[in-house]
This record gives structure tokens, C-alpha cells and sequence, in this order.
């Protein structure tokens, strides 16, 4: 084939061609020329269109129009353009054209041509884009050729043979036999092609695989072969005997020795061998020693080889070359699970990886530290760790800071350590946290009473020096409203004292309002700690007063809604001011009350006017009126509202409908009582039974005051019953705890239960009455009873 | 599985482009461009892996002088192995061509594929020993010659 010369004059122009515009004028040019040869019916320049119009497709301009020349050309009986014609049905041709089809006669005439290259160009294409129906019909053709005499089509046909599995899985069948012998060969394109074709065999087929597992023996026996030769000029790469070869095989064995122990076995001497034999200076020799790691790690093998293993892949790590610690670390990140140990003696080198300038070395040292992080080297790790995140690229920011908080979520040595740690995450990539990070910051800091001080201090350091981070302003304002008190006192044990007056914070505080930087959920922090100050300093509660009023006229609704409530508390409710903004209790984690903090803030507001028979229809809230009418119902009671930590308990339970545990909460106005222990069943009564729903209730003593009831719910209609609640309400002195119902759904004919238990005190030893609500949607309307329960079983008249 | 082969230049201009996995043709340009960038952005040779992870496979890439050769290929195959075929292709190409050159590639643009067919076929190896590789095209020019 001399070299095309009107294609290299084609080329030469389009080079030539200075702008854009110029070079798509020439290609256009060209192509039309093209299009007009292509009409004529048969000229010597075929081949040389064929040729340019696959150069021009190269480039990434339409071609479309040579694919029926393309067809034309495979049918001509001249090699050249037989080759070109194959060419361009490779590139421009695949299974969705219609002109596919056309070339599957030639594709069939040419296998059996007497010229080899001619057959190896049908192979080749019809291995390359060979459609489902193509390869059945050619299917027992490449069968024989795999058997036939000459190695250059051998290897070929093998590859096809690949191809055809792949498109009709059932084919594999037909190829078994001719892959086992094609194992028999010496030549090494021939080996290589049936080695493929037997991998994509036995990972279709686990059949297969079983049939397969026979050859190991012989496997090993090429690979002892290769090993162990000495030079050959015909397969040497770098003083190493066909690597690609030894690669392939490799990964054969892999699949053959998985979950096998007799396969598994046969081949621990050989994986011995080529792990101490290979030259590994070279990255050949690499290359075969890491598929051999990455086969020992996958099979049954013996502990020695394991070990063996490992030590390969810390050589690895302290390799200069960057690829070779990456697959290192690939590697280690496979076994970090299993091995741990192993992996954790190069925790050093790691680390270090963690410094490396090159991205994809980082990305792979971050993923293995975070798995390598364990309880006694936490501290060291997290050093290491903070440095990375303050100098890593964005991409790996969020990943890094998530990992961050969840090793020290898991490993923290102390909760100061914790708070500081997240601190400083949010200092330096606090815009690339998830955003649940703010309200479990705020969990974290009030279970940790005794650092409140310290942490309002930090904070409010942090706060001055920047204000850009989201999150870390949020919780900084969130922490000034609660524990401003203690940042005014100015002493503190832990960190070295501040002297900070009131209009310093407010004016922190008054920054982040007015900042253009803030985000509205922001503002909201800043504004409601601004109003919880109010209480907790004494001078200028009049400043605060203006700021409230002027964000009364405030563009953004949520923020004028809230002035606005906070100006009516300063001007018709002060007397509850200090209730209403008192401090919050210890939030529970996954209690049915979890949520972020600063809505807490929110609901308690909301509901305490609602529950003051003053008719101010500030916000209605349903539960609240519901729960109101139960406390009506059980012999009037005047509540005075007693500022009790308790308090603030309740309000979550309202802003969220899941069932009693929410009326429950908010009759628990004599505070809380912990859990009893469960003991043995008691006695059960059946105490409500109407519109076949039935309401059961088993009790237990715990101690002298202290009661567990037990409610069982079941619905024996023929329709289901949805959003099945409990309210429950008892006298004034006994103290009622209901936990979270087991599930608001009864299913018809008493298919399954809800359970509800609900822990009484009763100190005071009064007469035990207790009075339960029962809604729930059934077909559509809501149904709502009451029933009066006057007597347990297992007490005594007098309600012990 | 090899997914593709790439030549690209610094200028980002396409040499050689092979896929085994059909891509569309309005989405080659993209992939190329994007690929090229994500190579061309790394740093220097010394400082550098020659593995990218890209989307949900790898890329491994060599640069001789100005040209890139970038290989995509699936997550379970070996990167040390691909790499060093890399090299082996870049030594048959200067063996046929006698100290290959990137214009060399573009005028020939069909007989590096022919030499590439030979080397890959349906995204696996199939040889690797230059002799035998060059054997079918040294005896294709004596017959067209000759």
C-alpha cells in the first residue's frame, strides 16, 4: 500500500489553514469532491476518498455519507481497497446502521478467503462491530478457524471468539472445547487470545469456571515456563519474558483459585516464586508483581504468601515512582478491611503520601488514612489529617471533611478534643461541610455542660475574626445566645481570659445581621441570639430592644416574623421573657425531638402563648388546643407556667405530628421521669372497644411510685387504619412519661399491633385515674374517642 | 477492558482516535476535549502519576515530546501492564518508522492503524512481539511495491 498522496495533500491543507473558519472551508471543500468521486461509478482514487473522508471523520466532522462506500469497497476483489473499506466500516459502521448488514455476506465470504491477511481483516472487523444476529451466523466459522493450522489467524479468531461471547452469551458453549486445546500452543498470540477467551468464559459462566478450574495445572506450567526461562529475544521487555503474557495469566489464576482451595493450593508455589524471582526495578517487573499481590490477596492462600504479599506492596510505598505508590495504595485500601494490622505498619509512609503534590496520590493516600484510623492513634492521625484539609484540593474538601468527623465521632479521646477538632474543620473548610453538621455541633456542645465556657469563648473568637463560614457563624451564634452569661463573667479555667463587654458581643452579633455575607438562616441564628441576650446580660436590653423592631419591617419573612413575635414578647408577655428564653436542656440524639436546635428555640416560643387562656391568636397550633382540652377534661386546672427545664423538652414533640409521645411531652409540666426497667407481665384489661378497634392495657409496678402501662392497639375491621395516635392524661401530682408508640398503622383484621408504653409517678400516691384519647384516619375521615380508665389491674383500690 | 486510545497534541488537536466501547460520535469530541484537559492540567513529568481516575474508569497517559497517548481502561485491569503497552506500541511505531515523529502519524494515519489492529483487537492484547506485529505490514508494502 504506497502511502496515499492525495491524502497527504489533503492534510497538508487542512494544516495550512490558519483560523477555524479556513479549515472548516477546506473540509468542505474536500468532502464535496468526495461525495461527487463517490457518485461515479468505479475510478482507481477509491481507496484514496475512503481514506481522506476517514481523516476528516477523525477531526469530528459527519462521515455518514462514505458508509455505503464503505460496503462497496469491502466487496471489491483489490486488498487495498478491501483494507481501507474494512477500516472505514470499523470507524463509521457499528450495529445501529442499517449498512451494517450489507457487509455481513463479504464479512462470511471473506473468513474463508485463501489470503490470510484478508481473513484476519473479516476477524478483525467483525470482532470489532459485529451485531448479535452477525455473530450467530458466523459463529461455527470462527469455531473452525480456531482450530485451523495458522497462528495469525489462531490468535485472531481467539479475540473474536471474545467478542461473540460477549454479544450472545450462549455462544460460550460452542468455544470451550477449542480454548482448552489452544492451551497447548507455543505461540504466544495464540496463548494470549485463548487466555482471554477463557477469562471472559468463566466470568460468564460459573459452570465454565468449574470445567476451567481443570487447566490450572497447565496454567501453572506456561507460567513456570515464562518465569523461569532464560533471555528470549522474541519476548523480552525489559529483561522480562512476555510480562503481558505472565499479566493475563495472572489474572486467570485469580478467577480460577477464588473460593477454591484445591485450585487455590496449586498455585501458592508459583505465586511464591514470581513474587521472589521477578526483577523489580523495572516497571515491567512491577507490573507482573502487582497483578501476582493482587491475585494472592483474592485466592485461599497461605499465610506465609500473604505475608509475602504485604511486604511487596510496603516495598511499593517506599518506591520514588508516583504510579507505583498508587497502586500501592489501591491495594492496601483492598485489604485494609481484613489485614488491618498489616496495613497499619506503613501508616507513616501514608501520611506522608498525604503531602504529595500529584492529585490522584492524595486523593488515594486520603481514602486510606481515614480507613486507618483507629482509637490509639487518633490524636497523631487528626494532626495529620487538619494539615491535609487546610492545604487539599477542592474536590477532595468535602470528602476530607466528612471523613474528619466521622473518625472523630467514632475514636474521640475527649469531648473537648471533639469540639475543637470540628472547630477547627469549620475555620478551614467550613463551606464544604454537609449541612447536618450545624445542629450536631450544637448536640455536642450541650452535652459537654462543663465546656460551655470554653466553647462560647473559642467561638466568639472565631466569630470576630471571620464571618464567612456559614456553619461556624451559625453555631457561634447559637452558642453566644445560650452561654452569653458565661462569656460576659470573663473567667475561664480553660483558655486565658477575655474581657468582653456587652456591646462587644451585641455588636458581634449586629455584624453578622447586617453582613452581606450571611445567608438568611444565618440572619435567624444571629437574631434570635440577640433576643435570648436579653435575659442573660442587664444593661442594654434597650439596644436589643431597636434591633428587634427594626428587623420587624425586614424584606426577608422569616426574619420580620420572628422580630415581630420577639417584639411582642418584650411588649405584652415580658413577665415570660425569662421563661420563654431560659436555657435549653440536653438534646437527645435520634430522640423523636432531635432537630436543630435553633427551631427548638422556635417552637417553644410558639407554643407557650398558645397555652395561656389569654385568647391570643398568635399561632393556634392543634396539638397544643387538643392537649389543652385533655387538661380541661381532668377537673380544670390553672396552670401557672413554671420555667422548668423541662419545658423546652417538650417543644419538639409538637412541631412534629409522630403521635402521643408529642401530648404526652408537653402534659409532662412536673419534669421528666426516667425510663423504669421492664419486669414481668402483668395482668391485661381490655378498656376501650368501638368500631372494632380495641385497646388493651397491661401494668407493671416498677418501684414504690413508679408504674409502666403498657397500651395495645389492634383494629379487627376489614380496612386499615392510619395515623393511629394516643393521648393520655392523668391527675395533676402523678407525672406521666409516654415513650414513642411502636407505629401508627393498623392493618385490617388485626393483622399486627401497636404498642405504646407510657411510665407513671405517682410520689404523691394519689387515686391513679388516667384519661386516653384515641384518633386516627380510617377510610378517609378521622375518628376521635375518649375513654376514662378508673382502675388498674395489679394495683390496689388506693391506685399504689 | 482497553476502552479507548487517544494521540492527542498540546494544542489538544486529535492524532489518533480508536474506542472499542461505541461511543456517539457528537460525544467523542467532548470526551476527547475533557480528557485531554484533565492530562494536560497535571504537572510535570517527574511530579506526576500517570493514573487519573476520570468518571467511573481510569486513564492512563504517557507524553512523548508534544503528543499525549491516553488509554481509558476499565477499573479492573492492571495500570503497570497498560502503561508499559503503551510503550511498547510508541517502540514498534519508531521501529516501522525509524524514529516516529508526530507528523510521521498524521501522513500515515492508516497504517498505524493497521499496526494498532495488529497489536489490539476488541480492547485486549493480542500481540506484543514487534517482529510479528510488523511481519503482515512490511509484506503488504513489498506487494503493493513490488
Amino acid at each position: 500500500m504506497s502511502p496515499s498522496v492525495p491524502l497527504q495533500e489533503m492534510i497538508r491543507a487542512i494544516r495550512s489553514a490558519r483560523t477555524q473558519c479556513e479549515e472548516r472551508g477546506v473540509i468542505q471543500r474536500e468532502c464535496a469532491a468526495i461525495r461527487a468521486q463517490f457518485r461515479q461509478s468505479d475510478n482507481g482514487g477509491r481507496s484514496h476518498n475512503l481514506a481522506k473522508l476517514l481523516y476528516v471523520h477523525m477531526l469530528g466532522y459527519p462521515a455518514h455519507f462514505g458508509q455505503m462506500e464503505c460496503v462497496r469497497m469491502i466487496a471489491s476483489p483489490r486488498y487495498s481497497e478491501k483494507r481501507v473499506g474494512y477500516l472505514g466500516a470499523m470507524m463509521l459502521l457499528d450495529e445501529k446502521q442499517d449498512a451494517s448488514l450489507l457487509i455481513t455476506n463479504s464479512i462470511k465470504n471473506d473468513l474463508s478467503h485463501s489470503n490470510q491477511y484478508v481473513q484476519s481483516l473479516a476477524l478483525c472487523t467483525l470482532a470489532c462491530m459485529g451485531s448479535a444476529e452477525m455473530c450467530r451466523d458466523l459463529a461455527p466459522e470462527i469455531d473452525r478457524l480456531l482450530r485451523a493450522s495458522n497462528s495469525y489467524i489462531k490468535k485472531k479468531a481467539a479475540l473474536c471468539a471474545v467478542h461473540i461471547v460477549r454479544k450472545v452469551n450462549d455462544l460460550g458453549e460452542l468455544f470451550a472445547p477449542a480454548a482448552r486445546a489452544l492451551l497447548s500452543e507455543k505461540n504466544h498470540g495464540v496463548l494470549h487470545g485463548a487466555v482471554v477467551l477463557i477469562t471472559e468464559l468463566c466470568e460468564r459462566n460459573p459452570e465454565t469456571l468449574e470445567r476451567f478450574r481443570k487447566t490450572v495445572p497447565d496454567l501453572v506450567q506456561i507460567m513456570k515456563g515464562l518465569v523461569i526461562s532464560g533471555y528470549s529475544p522474541e519476548h523480552d521487555v525489559a529483561g522480562i519474558s512476555d510480562p503481558f503474557l505472565q499479566v493475563r495469566i495472572l489474572r486467570l489464576l485469580r478467577i480460577l483459585g477464588r473460593h477454591n482451595e484445591a485450585a487455590s493450593d496449586a498455585m501458592n508455589d508459583l505465586l511464591a516464586q514470581v513474587a521472589t524471582n521477578t526483577d523489580s526495578t523495572k516497571t515491567v517487573g512491577n507490573a507482573v508483581l502487582y497483578e501476582t499481590v493482587l491475585t494472592v490477596l483474592d485466592i485461599k492462600s497461605e499465610s506465609g504468601l500473604r505475608v509475602l504479599a504485604v511486604n511487596i506492596l510496603g516495598r511499593f510505598l517506599l518506591n520514588n515512582d508516583r504510579n507505583i505508590r498508587y497502586i500501592a495504595m489501591i491495594s492496601l485500601q483492598k485489604i485494609v478491611g481484613t489485614d488491618h494490622n498489616a496495613v497499619q505498619r506503613h501508616r507513616g509512609t501514608i501520611v506522608d503520601c498525604l503531602k504529595d503534590q500529584d492529585a490522584s496520590v492524595k486523593r488515594r493516600a486520603l481514602d486510606l488514612s481515614l480507613a486507618l484510623v483507629s482509637a490509639s492513634n487518633i490524636r497523631s492521625m487528626m494532626k495529620e489529617l487538619l494539615l491535609f484539609l487546610s492545604s487539599c484540593p477542592p474536590e477532595l474538601r468535602s470528602q476530607a471533611a466528612s471523613g474528619i468527623f466521622n473518625a472523630a465521632e467514632r475514636y474521640a479521646p475527649s469531648q473537648r478534643w471533639h469540639i475543637d477538632t470540628i472547630l477547627h474543620v469549620l475555620t478551614t473548610a467550613g463551606g464544604d461541610v454537609r449541612d447536618e453538621t450545624v445542629p450536631n455541633l450544637i448536640q455536642l456542645i450541650t452535652n459537654a455542660s462543663e465546656l460551655h465556657c470554653y466553647t462560647v469563648h473559642k467561638l466568639y473568637r472565631a466569630l470576630l475574626s471571620d464571618i464567612s463560614q456559614q456553619s461556624l457563624v451559625q453555631v457561634a451564634c447559637w452558642c453566644i445566645g445560650e452561654y452569653g452569661d458565661l462569656l460576659l463573667r470573663g473567667e475561664c479555667q480553660e483558655t486565658e481570659p477575655v474581657q468582653v463587654t456587652e456591646d462587644d458581643v451585641l455588636d458581634a452579633l449586629e455584624t453578622v445581621l447586617q453582613s452581606h455575607m450571611s445567608s438568611p438562616a444565618t440572619r435567624g441564628f444571629a437574631l434570635t441570639a440577640t433576643m435570648k441576650l436579653s435575659t442573660r446580660i442587664t444593661d442594654n436590653v434597650d439596644r436589643i430592644r431597636s434591633i428587634v423592631s427594626i428587623y420587624g419591617s425586614c424584606i426577608d419573612v422569616e426574619l420580620q416574623q420572628r422580630a415581630v413575635e420577639y417584639n411582642a414578647l418584650f411588649k405584652k408577655y415580658d413577665h415570660m421573657r425569662a421563661a420563654v428564653l431560659e436555657r435549653m436542656p440536653v438534646i437527645e440524639k435520634n430522640s423523636p425531638g432531635h432537630m436543630n436546635g435553633e427551631s427548638m428555640g422556635e417552637a417553644i416560643k410558639e407554643i407557650q402563648p398558645a397555652k395561656v387562656k389569654q385568647g391570643e391568636p398568635l399561632l393556634p397550633l392543634q396539638p397544643a388546643n387538643q392537649v389543652c382540652d385533655l387538661l380541661d377534661l381532668l377537673g380544670g386546672s390553672e396552670e401557672t407556667l413554671q420555667p422548668s427545664p423541662a419545658v423546652g423538652g417538650t417543644a419538639p414533640g409538637l412541631s412534629i405530628n409522630t403521635g402521643s409521645s408529642a401530648g404526652g411531652d408537653l402534659l409532662d409540666l412536673l419534669g421528666g421521669l426516667e425510663p423504669a426497667p421492664a419486669v414481668a407481665p402483668a395482668p391485661t384489661v381490655q378498656v376501650y372497644d368501638k368500631d372494632g378497634v380495641t385497646l388493651t392495657l397491661s401494668c407493671e409496678k416498677q418501684s414504690d411510685s413508679g408504674l409502666t402501662v403498657t397500651l395495645t392497639a389492634s383494629n379487627s375491621t376489614d380496612s386499615d387504619i392510619s395515623s393511629f395516635t394516643l393521648q393520655a392524661a392523668v391527675p395533676k401530682s402523678v407525672q406521666l412519661h409516654m415513650k414513642a408508640p411502636s407505629g401508627d398503622f393498623l392493618p385490617a383484621r388485626g393483622a399486627a399491633k401497636v404498642t405504646q408504653t407510657v411510665a407513671l409517678n405517682n410520689p404523691n400516691k394519689v387515686n391513679l385515674k388516667m384519661r386516653i384519647r384515641v384518633s386516627y384516619t380510617k377510610q378517609g375521615s378521622a375518628f376521635q374517642d375518649t375513654v376514662q380508665i378508673d382502675t388498674f389491674p395489679g394495683l390496689n383500690a388506693a391506685g399504689h | 477492558m482497553i476502552k479507548f486510545i487517544l494521540m492527542v497534541n498540546r494544542q489538544g488537536q486529535t492524532r489518533l482516535s480508536r474506542y472499542y466501547q461505541p461511543v456517539e460520535l457528537n460525544r467523542r469530541a467532548l470526551l476527547e476535549a475533557d480528557v485531554v484537559r484533565c492530562c494536560l492540567s497535571r504537572k510535570k513529568d517527574q511530579v506526576s502519576c500517570s493514573f487519573v481516575e476520570y468518571k467511573d474508569f481510569k486513564l492512563v497517559y504517557r507524553q512523548y515530546a508534544a503528543l499525549y497517548i491516553v488509554v481509558g481502561v476499565t477499573d479492573s485491569e492492571n495500570e503497570l501492564s497498560v502503561y508499559e503497552l503503551v510503550h511498547n506500541f510508541v517502540e514498534v511505531l519508531d521501529k516501522y518508522f525509524s524514529r516516529v515523529s508526530e507528523l510521521d502519524i498524521m501522513f500515515n494515519l492508516d497504517r498505524v492503524h493497521v499496526i494498532l489492529d495488529e497489536m489490539i483487537q476488541n480492547g485486549h492484547i493480542v500481540e506484543t512481539n514487534k517482529s510479528r506485529i510488523l511481519a503482515p505490514l512490511t509484506a503488504l508494502d513489498k506487494m503493493a511495491d513490488g
